[in-house]
């Protein structure tokens, strides 16, 4: 049996509940934006495509079984309207991105550090600090290329499984990992250079 | 690269970050994985760099998405009332009956 942190509210809009809809709309509106935009070329088709979903989620409630969690029915319905809007087709590691993940010039000529992590951690028992930190990370994810977005998106801010994710974004389990590596590494990076302090 | 790997079993820290997901996803070889924890245990910018990863995991895992506008919630709901109306004009359940 999956657990699924939706199936209240897929209930409710069984039912002809209308704010149920909005509430599903809400939670996850911009993670689908933030999904969307890797495969069309604006931000406005990606609106479109959301759009789309929507309404393709409404058209199919009588068909879902349970099957996924909803919210995996919900990205696979968007990853397919994105990809018809879209013109992207094979997807694969792109060589969007490429090399280490920690900049060569901090490690000296035997491979150790010769300019170390600076410390920033400490700092998020301050909550105000924290907010902060995930305010920029909110920005940050926007930046990264289009796959590690979606990979990130899926896996840390929807807290999805690497299955679920692979399932949703047709990847293997070794590409969504590399993407994933590359996409933490990136935004910790954003916190240090932001937040850390030698 | 592998081969210099191969010759030198200890693990040098630019090796260590790109093992770091690969280490909390359980996907390294048992091997490997003792290779990475042995490298920790002498290196504590390695640990803090790992310790790093771990609370940016959190910290993406704390962005909650934003509210949907006053406007945003009156198209959505009109979206709504529009597919309930063109699909056969049935009236939602009554909630009271």
């Amino acid at each position: 049996m999956i657990q699924d942190p939706d199936a209240g509210l897929l209930d409710r809009l069984r039912s002809g509940d209308e704010q149920a809809f909005v509430a599903l709309v809400g939670r996850y509106r911009e993670a689908m934006l933030r999904l969307a935009a890797g495969y069309v070329p604006s931000q406005a088709v990606a609106e479109e495509v959301v759009q789309e979903t929507w309404i393709g989620v409404l058209r199919g409630l009588d068909g879902f079984e349970g099957r996924s969690t909803v919210r995996t029915w919900l990205f696979r319905i968007l990853v397919n309207r994105a990809r018809t809007a879209g013109s992207r087709e094979r997807r694969s590691v792109a060589v969007e991105d490429i090399g280490p993940v920690v900049d060569q010039s901090r490690f000296d000529g035997a491979g150790g550090w010769s300019a170390p992590p600076e410390h920033w951690i400490e700092r998020t028992d301050d909550k105000l600090m924290a907010a902060k930190m995930a305010d920029r990370i909110r920005t940050a994810i926007g930046d990264l290329p289009a796959r590690q977005r979606e990979v990130v998106t899926l896996r840390d801010i929807e807290g999805m499984s690497s299955n679920e994710v692979c399932g949703v974004l047709e990847i293997s389990e070794a590409n969504q990992r590399v993407l994933l590596h590359r996409g933490r590494s990136r935004l910790r990076l954003v916190l240090e250079s932001e937040f850390g302090e030698a | 690269m592998a081969l210099r790997l191969r010759l030198r079993p200890d693990l040098v820290c630019q090796q260590a970050v790109e093992l770091v997901t690969d280490y909390l996803e359980g996907a390294l070889s048992r091997r490997d994985r003792r290779r990475f924890e042995s490298h920790l245990a002498g290196c504590p910018h390695c640990t803090e760099y790992l310790a790093q990863m771990r609370m940016t995991i959190r910290i993406t895992g704390s962005v909650t998405p934003e509210d949907l506008s006053p406007q945003m919630r009156v198209e959505f709901i009109e979206l709504y009332r529009s597919f309930r109306a063109e699909a056969g004009g049935e009236p939602a359940p009554d909630p009271d009956a």
